[in-house]
């Protein structure tokens, strides 16, 4: 970790109604780290995600990004035509549902190469070397590299949507519940490989997710949100051990009861 | 029908007056979309009423038409435009493609190389290359913008992982003047490189996605490719079996109930032709 913030929230609402969204949102994300969003389902999470990754306007408020030249850029305030380069390669998106973050009738190969096309790679050879590395990291049989994420089990997309991802070397990607729609042993495998994955790139992640047990193992830190607001932040050990506010033992209790 | 009628070549002065100034606009920006209102014409859409339209707004008296339908001047849609013309605009017409100042077609670049001051008029069914990754337009627009173009790409890395090559054979995206990717309608690829630099001005109208788009004389026209895969355009391992010629465009012909086959010239003008430097 370096003492330059990464990701800098400040100050951010996005209301659709009174408490309905995110507001008074104001946090620091490092290089590296690991950031869990959890909080019960309407709390406004998926919102703040949406909003801290550049895909929804703020009704006020800032974000501000550093990028791999050190030059820190206003999310809202640059061309969309940097926004949308932004995320497209320093930046990631992970869709819970792995369809919405992969092109259904392209290749797992096509699927991977498009955001080095994207960013100019214009050889097919070095495109499709690259495809197979990653389809390799992420545990997927390289001979489905021609096959459509259609003929994919719902874990295999989800790794392939990862790759995607990754594929430019993004220093932050944003996770909505990515293990959400997966059976049990899926998912654990899909959480070590996310461990590893996160280590080996020094990649920091943001993470929504109503899972407490995924946000112990993946997370560094937690915001807990409730009704559209933060109202506890703090070390995942401390706040899953140690919680200090009323909602946040409640969230914490009724997981042990289960 | 008597021509008074009519307005002279169909359309009355004001539509036509728009229609110049969306192919102005057209010009001023290569391969950029131009949406235009699109009138009726006699005819339904796919019939060519977007060409159409476009040379009613730019034929005059001293102009002479000629009108190829995949090469031919005799097709039937070919016969009926040129009539079209012939009737409503007084057009002098010609099959010789040197001889023409404006040529209507439909899925062909003549072979016979354009000249300064002719137009070439496409009639273009899908004018937006990116419809089939994009279905709202919104986003296409923005899309081109901000030349966000990776998934054009995406298309023909797909063509190689299931072809071993680019198998994209007509319609072949093309970048104009270094900005945008344009759709060259369903013409072969073996005549975009004809598109490059050619002196003859490039008009193209879609009726029914009521869009007009131009490659003005002069204009940089590249096919996309990859450098490991660059692109080619079609060859053939016979010359035309009616006039020999080597470097035309094919079109294999099946010429009785057994199954025998011929490759003969698309381009019946640029046959002709070489049949009569045959035999002279
Ligand atoms: N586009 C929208 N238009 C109107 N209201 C919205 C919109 N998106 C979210 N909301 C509302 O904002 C609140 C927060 O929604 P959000 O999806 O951010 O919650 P969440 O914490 O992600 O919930 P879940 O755990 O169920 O995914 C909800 O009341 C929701 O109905
Ligand atoms: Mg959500």
């Amino acid at each position: 970790m370096t003492d330059q913030a990464l990701l800098q929230v400040k100050q951010i609402s996005k209301l659709y109604q009174p408490n309905k969204g995110c507001q008074n949102i104001s946090f620091d994300l490092y290089p590296g780290e690991v950031l869990g969003i959890v909080g019960e389902s309407g709390s406004g999470k998926s919102t703040l995600l949406r909003v801290i990754s550049g895909r929804e306007q703020p009704d006020v408020g800032e974000v501000l990004y550093r990028d791999r030249n050190q030059q820190v850029h206003s999310l809202f305030q640059v061309s969309e035509s940097k926004r949308r380069h932004l995320l497209r390669s320093e930046l990631g998106v992970v869709h819970q549902h792995p369809l919405d973050g992969l092109r259904p009738r392209v290749s797992a190969g096509g699927n991977i190469g498009e955001r080095l096309m994207a960013v100019g790679s214009r050889h097919y050879g070095d495109i499709r070397a690259r495809a197979s590395q990653w389809l390799a990291d992420v545990e997927i049989d390289i001979d489905r590299i021609d096959d459509t994420p259609l003929t994919y089990s719902g874990g295999m997309q989800q790794r392939l949507q990862i790759a995607r991802n990754l594929v430019t070397e993004p220093s932050l990607i944003f996770m909505d519940e990515p293990t959400g729609g997966l059976d049990v042993s899926v998912q654990a495998k899909l959480l070590d490989l996310m461990r590893r994955l996160v280590q080996e790139l020094n990649l920091a992640v943001i993470i929504v997710t109503h899972d407490l047990g995924v946000a112990r193992l993946l997370a560094d830190r937690l915001v807990v949100m409730k009704n559209s607001e933060i109202v506890e932040t703090g070390l995942t050990d401390q706040v899953l051990d140690d919680p200090q506010h009323a909602y946040t033992q409640l969230l914490v209790s009724s997981v042990l009861q289960q | 029908m008597t021509d008074q009628a009519y307005n002279y070549a169909y359309l009355d002065e004001q539509t036509k007056r728009m229609l110049r100034r969306s192919i102005l606009k057209a010009v001023a920006i290569p391969g950029f979309q131009i949406p235009f209102a699109s009138r009726e014409m006699p005819m339904p859409y796919g019939w060519g009423t977007g060409g159409m339209q476009v040379t009613c707004a730019v034929i005059g008296k001293q102009d002479t038409l000629k009108v190829i339908d995949q090469g031919a001047d005799d097709t039937t849609n070919a016969v009926s435009i040129r009539k079209f013309f012939q009737t409503l605009a007084q057009a002098k017409t010609t099959e010789v493609t040197s001889e023409a100042s404006i040529i209507q077609t439909r899925h062909r670049i003549p072979e016979s190389p354009l000249q300064a001051g002719q137009i070439l008029v496409y009639q273009v069914p899908i004018p937006e290359p990116l419809r089939f990754i994009e279905p709202r337009e919104t986003e296409t627009r923005l899309m081109h913008a901000l030349q966000e173009y990776g998934v054009m790409h995406v298309k023909l890395y797909e063509d190689i992982a299931r072809y071993g090559h680019i198998a994209t054979a007509y319609a072949y995206p093309v970048k104009v003047n270094a900005h945008y990717i344009m759709d060259p309608s369903p013409i072969p690829k073996f005549d975009n490189p004809k598109m490059h630099q050619s002196p003859a001005l490039q008009l193209f109208g879609a009726g029914r996605e009521k869009r007009i788009y131009a490659i003005p004389p002069y204009t940089q026209v590249s096919s996309l490719d990859f450098e490991d895969h660059p692109f080619e355009v079609q060859s053939w391992d016979e010359p035309c079996a009616i006039c020999g010629a080597q470097d035309s465009f094919l079109d294999e012909v099946v010429l009785d109930d057994r199954g025998t086959r011929q490759f003969i010239c698309s381009d019946t003008d640029y046959c002709r032709q070489q049949q009569e430097a045959n035999r002279d």
